[in-house]
């Protein structure tokens, strides 16, 4: 099979400004990949090129060797927004319910799908809560939980552990770990190096131009350097 | 079965927000209530004063409901009106007759002065028949023979007939009609728009479109969540105004009914269009003055027909004004379904050509 993910010479521009500029990488099945950039480098623009929110200007995007955009190839993708999406009128047993019934679920599996996300994300108490109730924390978590709920191929979390404990994102992590042990595919953006050393590969990004791409160890002998965070900077540097 | 399911959120949401409900509920029923006392209020007997007019006028006047007081010449006419709460002085003076009126309702001074006008004018042909009765006897003195007979002229009894309404209709009757179909387009509206706005500001509408979900979907789902609740909504508004306020309907209860959902229809899917084009409730309610209070001017309350040609081609562009139209036909002319299927075809093609756009406005968040 080939990859699961799989991004051709794309650029993107809004008007005249130029976000994305010729990105090619491709995700293999049961990898976890990261994307690592400063802030405005265009992760978001990038991640949202491959749910298919959006058209890249020039080039390719393909998940799971369809084309993207395509609507039914949504089933298979789990996307976890930059910013929480929730009806906070609603409680997260009712977010869940609400977006399991969008999926093609039976009943059945939809209630199941619903027990094993909240109980992934240590949400099972809250359930009746109200989300405008929630904490930061916790909203984040939901969303993890929605991106999940109809057990995809391909998952695509955009800074999945911002504002989320120390505690809880080790599990979260573990969880990611576990979820790609069962052949599934992840792709995370993040800023935080400690957590782009657990990514299979990882590519950073800077202005748009992926800088680097590797392992973190591959990276790291690269440039002789033992922190991932050196080697950014020094990526970054070498493309000035 | 996604229409389904958004129906269900958008009936969890409803329930929970109390304060929309109500607006969307109980609101229109405040207004309704409030403008039916205020329009069909009793008028205020207006109150002459005079100077040097003559018994018998006077009593005509006080025929016509006119509080008549009876003053010597006066200097100063704008301060003894002014003093004594009057709405006008009538002033004899020799063959010249002075009507000053204080005009801070020009309507009740019109009246006021019509009704004094047609007071004078039988005065003066009572006058003047009485003359030409002295002077035919004159004559006759003088002429030899039989006398010739003068018929009198019996004043002509007038019948009035209503072949709409009856005299006692008042103008919140023709009014009413309007009213009710205007709130329901109201309120839908907005309650409508500020919800798939919302859902665009938080970023549900994007969480959403990251799920296979079709974009027609969405729009539906809209429409029967906020159609449900717009349909409860029109059945309290027409049943309060009808078996409550007593506001007159001829025609039949059920096509009022419909027609308000046609209306309903057409707020429902102009709200959620015009939504993506705001960015905030703030602006959400800019486009009351723009896109809400011009429909109630062409619903029928100002008469159309008499508009310049550019004004009746604007009023033929506005939902209310085939939603009033068809209201007005219903409940004050009392006719029936067919003579108002062209409004209601009217309206449905408005939410026709809404529900398109909606589809395709929506494109701006996903490309497919
Ligand atoms: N719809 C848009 N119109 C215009 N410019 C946009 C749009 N979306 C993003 N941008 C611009 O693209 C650039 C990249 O934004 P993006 O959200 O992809 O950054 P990011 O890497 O996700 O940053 P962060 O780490 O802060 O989330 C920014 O300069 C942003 O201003
Ligand atoms: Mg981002």
């Amino acid at each position: 099979m080939s990859a699961s993910i799989s991004i051709k010479n794309v650029s993107k521009s809004f008007g005249k400004k130029v976000v994305l500029n010729n990105i090619s990488l491709s995700v293999e099945p049961g990898q976890i990949y990261g994307l690592i950039g400063p802030s405005g480098s265009g992760k978001t623009t990038l991640v949202k090129l491959i749910v298919g929110m959006d058209r890249p200007s020039e080039g390719l995007v393909h998940v799971l060797d369809t084309p993207v955009p395509n609507l039914n190839l949504l089933q298979e993708i789990g996307y976890m927004a930059q910013a929480d999406a929730l009806y906070t009128d609603l409680t997260a047993e009712e977010n869940l319910a609400f977006f399991a019934s969008l999926f093609k679920l039976s009943k059945k599996v939809q209630k199941e799908r619903i027990a094993y996300a909240a109980d992934l994300v240590n949400l099972t108490d809250h359930l009746k809560k109200r989300v405008q109730d929630y904490s930061g924390g916790m909203k984040r978590r939901l969303s993890l939980a929605v991106a999940l709920i109809q057990d995809p191929q391909v998952l695509v979390l955009d800074e999945p552990t911002v504002g989320i404990d120390p505690e809880l994102r080790q599990s979260i992590w573990a969880e990611i770990q576990r979820l790609k042990m069962t052949g599934k595919t992840i792709l995370v953006t993040t800023h935080v190096m400690d957590e782009a050393e657990k990514c299979d590969r990882l590519a950073m990004v800077r202005d748009g131009e992926i800088i680097t791409s590797g392992s973190p160890q591959e990276l790291k002998e690269h440039y002789g350097i033992t922190s991932l965070e050196e080697v950014f900077l020094k990526a970054g540097g070498e493309k000035k | 079965m996604r229409i389904l399911a958004l129906l269900k959120r958008i009936i969890h949401q409803m329930v929970r927000d109390k304060r929309a409900l109500a607006m969307m509920m109980v609101a229109p029923l405040l207004i309704l209530t409030l403008l039916h006392y205020l329009l069909s209020s009793n008028t205020v007997d207006p109150r002459l004063g005079v100077t040097g007019v003559d018994e018998t006028l006077v009593s005509q006047l006080k025929d016509k409901d006119i509080i008549v007081k009876q003053y010597d010449a006066q200097a100063n006419l704008k301060q003894v009106i002014k003093d004594d709460d009057l709405d006008g002085f009538l002033q004899f003076d020799g063959d010249h007759i002075n009507l000053t009126l204080i005009n801070e309702q020009p309507s009740a001074a019109k009246a006021l002065q019509m009704q004094v006008t047609q007071a004078i004018a039988a005065e003066n042909a009572k006058e003047q028949a009485a003359k030409i009765t002295t002077f035919i006897q004159t004559i006759q003195s003088k002429l030899q023979g039989a006398p010739i007979k003068l018929d009198q002229t019996k004043a002509p009894a007038i019948s009035t007939k209503f072949i709409y309404g009856n005299e006692d209709t008042t103008f919140f009757d023709q009014l009413s009609p309007i009213l009710v179909g205007f709130f329901v387009f109201f309120f839908v509206f907005l309650i409508s728009g500020i919800a798939l706005l919302r859902e665009r500001t938080t970023g549900t509408l994007d969480r959403l479109l990251a799920t296979p979900i079709q974009r027609r979907d969405i729009v539906f789902g809209y429409l029967s969540g906020y159609g449900l609740f717009a349909i409860i909504q029109t059945l309290i508004v027409v049943f309060y105004a009808v078996k409550v306020l007593d506001i007159m309907l001829v025609g039949s209860l059920w096509n009022v009914i419909i027609i308000n959902l046609c209306l309903a229809l057409v707020a429902l899917s102009l709200g959620i269009l015009l939504s993506a084009f705001a960015n905030s409730e703030f602006q959400m309610m800019q486009f009351i003055p723009i896109a809400i209070i011009p429909q109630v001017f062409f619903a029928g309350i100002f008469p159309v027909e008499g508009m310049p040609e550019w004004m009746q081609v604007i009023a033929k562009c506005m939902p209310m004004y085939y939603g009033g139209d068809a209201l007005v036909s219903v409940m004050y002319k009392g006719l029936g379904l067919s003579d108002i299927g062209i409004d209601l075809l009217v309206l449905l093609g408005f939410a026709l050509v809404f529900i398109v756009l909606n589809v395709i406005a929506l494109k701006k968040y996903r490309k497919i």
